[in-house]
């Protein structure tokens, strides 16, 4: 990932150079609650608030900041009801199905995986978001009604224990 | 947690303006006082109501390797299993699920070839099978709770 220069190559067009860097990693665990939040973050990695928000506005643009938000507690907030819905549908099709399934605005994650077969048929995998585990089975039947015979068979995984929750460190 | 915080949750959650004073633009639009807003945030995330505020980075195009990766893990070992997964610090996120795959972690490595190294080592130290589920595709990406339900 790195070029010559010694710059990590994001893709063909985009680089990210060190001092985008520096404010990754003086970001990513959170955004300063003050007023000028930018001119703190400029303090912190020796240049002015001017050239951190260019910078973070062009990563925005990129995709490598996808936004500047928040990310509440399912529970908190009363959603009880999170699964995870997996379905096995036919491979020409996943594309197709895939985007309309994502659209829906009870999914928050819609991906296409590999299966395992022959324990693990489902090739596609939806989060559903709703207050109780019975709402989200309704959900689910939303999204079975919308498949039709696409629907190949499907399951609910529900988590019933968060073993670990650390999340994404970048470390460079 | 009332009416205003699920409001600035609500807000909060499609994005901050980069600009000189953005909370004071955003307590402009809500109605309130710069500081009631940071007050509100700096509580909501203290009481893990928020489970974080800020940008919000895709690693992937930063260059790194995700996958998820499931294990069915026999009842008897299982804590003993979740405590050799959650040893990894390329586990950032490890679930219990109630189905015959009962272990689900993500993996976030540099490249794609720890990711294989991992699942290895985790097999090696285990005894059991990892099923490695990386995203082929990815349709829509947009965690937008209602706070208001």
């Amino acid at each position: 990932m790195l070029n010559s220069q010694g710059q990590v190559c994001v893709d063909d067009d985009t680089v990210i150079d060190d001092l985008d860097r520096q404010i990754i990693l003086a970001t990513q665990q959170g955004l300063p609650l003050d007023p000028r939040p930018f001119s703190v973050i400029a303090e912190q990695v020796g240049t002015s608030a001017e050239e951190v928000m260019r910078r973070m506005t062009a990563m925005q643009s990129e995709g490598i900041i996808r936004r500047i938000g928040a990310v509440p507690n399912h529970y908190a907030l009363g959603y009880r009801g999170n699964g995870m819905t997996v379905w096995d549908v036919p491979d020409e099709r996943v594309d197709e199905i895939g985007e309309q399934v994502g659209a829906l605005d009870f999914v928050s994650h819609c991906y296409r995986r590999p299966r395992h077969l022959p324990d693990w048929p489902y090739n596609l995998f939806a989060m559903v978001h709703a207050l109780d585990r019975e709402q989200a089975m309704q959900l689910v039947t939303k999204i079975a009604d919308l498949l039709g015979e696409a629907d190949q068979g499907h399951d609910v995984l529900f988590s019933t224990r968060i073993l670990k929750k650390t999340g994404l460190r970048l470390t460079y | 947690m009332d009416q205003l915080d699920r409001d600035i949750i609500n807000r909060l959650q499609a994005g901050l303006p980069i600009s000189e004073r953005p909370y004071a633009e955003v307590a402009t639009e809500l109605g309130i006082d710069e500081s009631a807003l940071l007050q509100r945030l700096d509580r909501l995330l203290k009481d893990k109501t928020l489970t974080r505020f800020g940008p919000l980075y895709d690693a992937a195009k930063l260059g790194g390797a995700f996958s998820l990766v499931a294990m069915q893990v026999p009842a008897g070992v299982f804590d003993e299993v979740a405590e050799i997964v959650n040893s990894y610090p390329e586990v950032a996120h490890n679930y219990q699920r109630d189905h015959a795959f009962n272990m689900w972690f993500v993996l976030a490595t540099e490249t794609p070839q720890q990711i294989d190294a991992v699942n290895r080592d985790i097999e090696q130290r285990t005894g059991l099978a990892v099923r490695n589920m990386p995203k082929l595709q990815e349709y829509y990406l947009n965690l937008q709770l209602d706070a208001s339900l």
